[in-house]
């Protein structure tokens, strides 16, 4: 069984779908030098037209993405900060994403857009460490944050394959994760999955921290029985997934790399309890509102969902319902 | 290849004037529902660039929008129908006057964010040209985008690619209320000159003038140029927005507005006609136009349970809004 980083899987799967469909190109800063080692060797593999350099200039290079979308082609476009989304946030969502309802159904604009390395990189402070997904989620772009290798291949494949608009957010925090994986397919969107079996309470992490979610549920495991649901696709979620975990267990705690206000773990708390009666009240542990991620190392941490909070919230959730 | 009949070049400045003055009895009539930008006056400017076009090639357009849709052969009728908001319009009621699109000519949709046409194009004609297409394109906005950092990037970028994008700057000398004087340094041919973008200034009142300034960056651009930008001085000879009808804003000087109004692409382009051929053409549009009108307002409104049909390509559902 070969052994596959998440960021090797993000490469091979960008080398297999240029290699399918001859529509498909990339774009972005730094791409043919392959600067985010994700897109390293593709350049010289498929050439410079279709591995392509941009100038500076994100939001006139995103909108080209649209017209070339609309001309039939499959752009994916690599952007080096989660914080260039905000500069572009305009032409995604309002020019790629409202096309095909504005245009009464004459168009589709498959783009997809690749932020490897998203939330906290350590020491590289306020402006390249956000997170902004639920952003995303909240206008209706189909919004994806693989945890492992596998997701990682499978859901860009997906995403470049998919028809609407597309954001996959890489975590930092999950570039460097190894996994033995022998087969590679494409995952399908909205579709989560349960990376442990528990009894007692869900808990549903995004990204980079089901690997911190699966680490706690070890930890208490002697004390209480956790199950880890990884989401994978933030938008559309898999609410009907969710909820069948959540009525076995009775109990919810999310944990989420956003701010606090109207982030990720607000929604999914308030879709499973529309549905769902909990035998607790559920928790949620984020980054607080309207955090930006200080540069000492230490502030940094503070700032980020961590492992001792996760525990403390499965705790007292337990202890609100006995 | 370009149109040079003068009769079809006067027919498009009329088709597009009298529907503009009928949007707007319908906006006053209420079958138009949140106004209308009127393209009034400026009707030359999209008649003449796109009597230069072929039929691979491609455009997007302004909030100003209908003068371009209209001038690259949209069906009137389907057009005045989405204005309306009925399921018979180009987007099927679902983008209106200042999204009307029809990808089946070539035009990418009339767009509501200033300076936003000029990267979409951009992106469309470089992809068509990859799958071995002669297009070129045509990215109109106003005086108002040439401060938008986007429109300028995508400037950038189309000389850097020297990708065939025809930047047409429709100047009326106004953005809302703010005169150009009040907005821009430097100058809109200077920002062309920047990025070693050929540009020149047109009359944008006389339709012939246009066309042939399009016509020579055309032909230019299909043999191996990059982008060009045309500058078209012209004059809205209406308000920026029907509202105004009902509040007047007061900006333009009424010597001004009488000196614009007095230079009409209509009346120019008509007198290089005889009186038979115009009297005909006039007698053709007003048909054409009232055909469109009744089949405008008689169309059907569409169910109020497909409001967001469209809204993904891929066949995604969105959750109701409901309790
Ligand atoms: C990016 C952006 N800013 C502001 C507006 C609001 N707005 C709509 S039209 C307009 C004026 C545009 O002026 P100009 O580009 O000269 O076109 P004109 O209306 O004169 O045809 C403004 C400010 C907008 N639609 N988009
Ligand atoms: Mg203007």
């Amino acid at each position: 069984m070969p052994r596959l980083s998440y960021r090797r899987a993000l490469t091979r799967a960008l080398g297999d779908e240029l290699a399918r469909d001859e529509a498909v190109f990339l774009l972005g800063e730094d791409v043919q030098v392959g600067a985010s080692l994700v897109t390293t060797g593709l350049a010289k593999r498929f050439g410079t037209e279709r591995v392509r350099d941009t100038p500076l200039s994100e939001q006139a290079f995103t909108s080209f993405a649209t017209g070339a979308a609309l001309a039939g082609l499959r752009p994916v476009i690599e952007f080096q900060i989660p914080s260039l989304l905000f500069l572009v946030f305009e032409q995604i969502v309002n020019h790629a994403h409202k096309f095909p309802l504005m245009t009464g159904g004459q168009c589709s604009v498959p783009v997809t857009y690749l932020v490897p390395g998203s939330g906290s990189r350590t020491g590289w402070a306020g402006q390249h460490s956000d997170h902004p997904y639920s952003l995303f989620a909240h206008v209706g772009v189909v919004t994806v944050v693989p945890a492992t290798p596998a997701d990682a291949y499978g859901l860009l494949v997906t995403a470049i394959r998919h028809d609407d608009p597309v954001v996959v957010f890489a975590p930092a925090g999950a570039m460097d994760v190894r996994a033995d994986v022998d087969d590679l397919t494409p995952v399908p969107l909205g579709r989560g999955r349960i990376h442990r079996f528990g009894d007692d309470v869900t808990v549903v992490a995004i990204g980079h921290l089901v690997h911190d979610a699966l680490a706690v549920a070890e930890e208490v495991a002697d004390q209480v029985s956790v199950e880890v649901f990884d989401p994978r696709t933030l938008y559309p979620f898999d609410i009907d997934g969710l909820a069948e975990s959540v009525a076995r267990t009775g109990r919810l705690v999310v944990l989420d790399d956003g701010n606090r206000s109207c982030g990720m773990a607000a929604e999914i708390i308030a879709s499973v309890v529309e549905r769902v009666r909990l035998l607790a009240p559920p928790r949620r542990v984020t980054r607080p509102d309207g955090a930006v991620l200080p540069f000492a190392p230490a502030l940094d941490r503070a700032v980020q969902p961590g492992r001792a909070q996760l525990a403390t919230a499965i705790h007292l959730t337990m202890k609100d319902s006995s | 290849m370009t149109d040079a009949d003068p009769v079809r070049l006067y027919r498009t400045v009329r088709l597009i004037r009298r529907f503009e003055e009928r949007a707007v009895e319908l906006v006053h009539g209420g079958q138009i529902v949140g106004g209308v930008h009127p393209y009034l006056g400026q009707e030359g400017i999209a008649a003449g660039v796109c009597a230069a076009l072929d039929a691979d090639d491609v455009l997007a357009g302004t909030h100003r929008g209908h003068g371009h849709v209209l001038a690259r052969g949209a069906d009137p009728a389907r057009m005045l129908a989405e204005l309306c908001g009925r399921v018979t319009g180009l987007n099927a009621g679902r983008g209106g006057s200042m999204h009307a699109a029809d990808l089946s000519i070539g035009v990418l949709g009339a767009n509501a964010i200033v300076g936003a046409s000029g990267a979409i194009i951009t992106g469309a004609v470089w992809a068509y040209r990859r799958q071995g297409r002669d297009t070129v394109g045509v990215s109109f906005f106003g005086d108002g985008a040439v401060n938008e950092g986007m429109l300028l990037e995508a400037f950038n970028l189309a000389a850097l690619w020297r990708v065939p994008v025809l930047f047409v700057c429709e100047n009326n000398g106004y953005a809302t209320t703010m005169p150009v004087a009040g907005a821009v340094a430097g100058s809109i041919a200077g920002r062309a000159a920047a990025f070693d973008i050929p540009a020149v200034q047109v009359d944008g009142q006389d339709p012939e003038t246009v066309r042939v300034a399009a016509a020579a960056a055309v032909d230019r651009m299909r043999a191996g140029g990059g982008p060009e930008l045309i500058e078209a001085r012209t004059y809205r000879f209406d308000v920026h927005h029907t509202f105004e009808h009902a509040v007047r804003l007061d900006y333009r000087p009424p010597d001004e507005v009488t000196r614009g109004r007095a230079r009409d692409p209509v009346r120019i382009q008509g007198e290089r006609l005889t009186d038979t051929d115009r009297a005909a053409v006039d007698a053709e549009v007003e048909a054409t136009l009232d055909a469109a009108v009744r089949f405008a307002v008689s169309s059907p409104e569409p169910d109020p349970a497909d409001a967001l049909t469209y809204l993904y390509a891929s066949g995604l559902t969105a959750r109701a809004g409901g309790g």
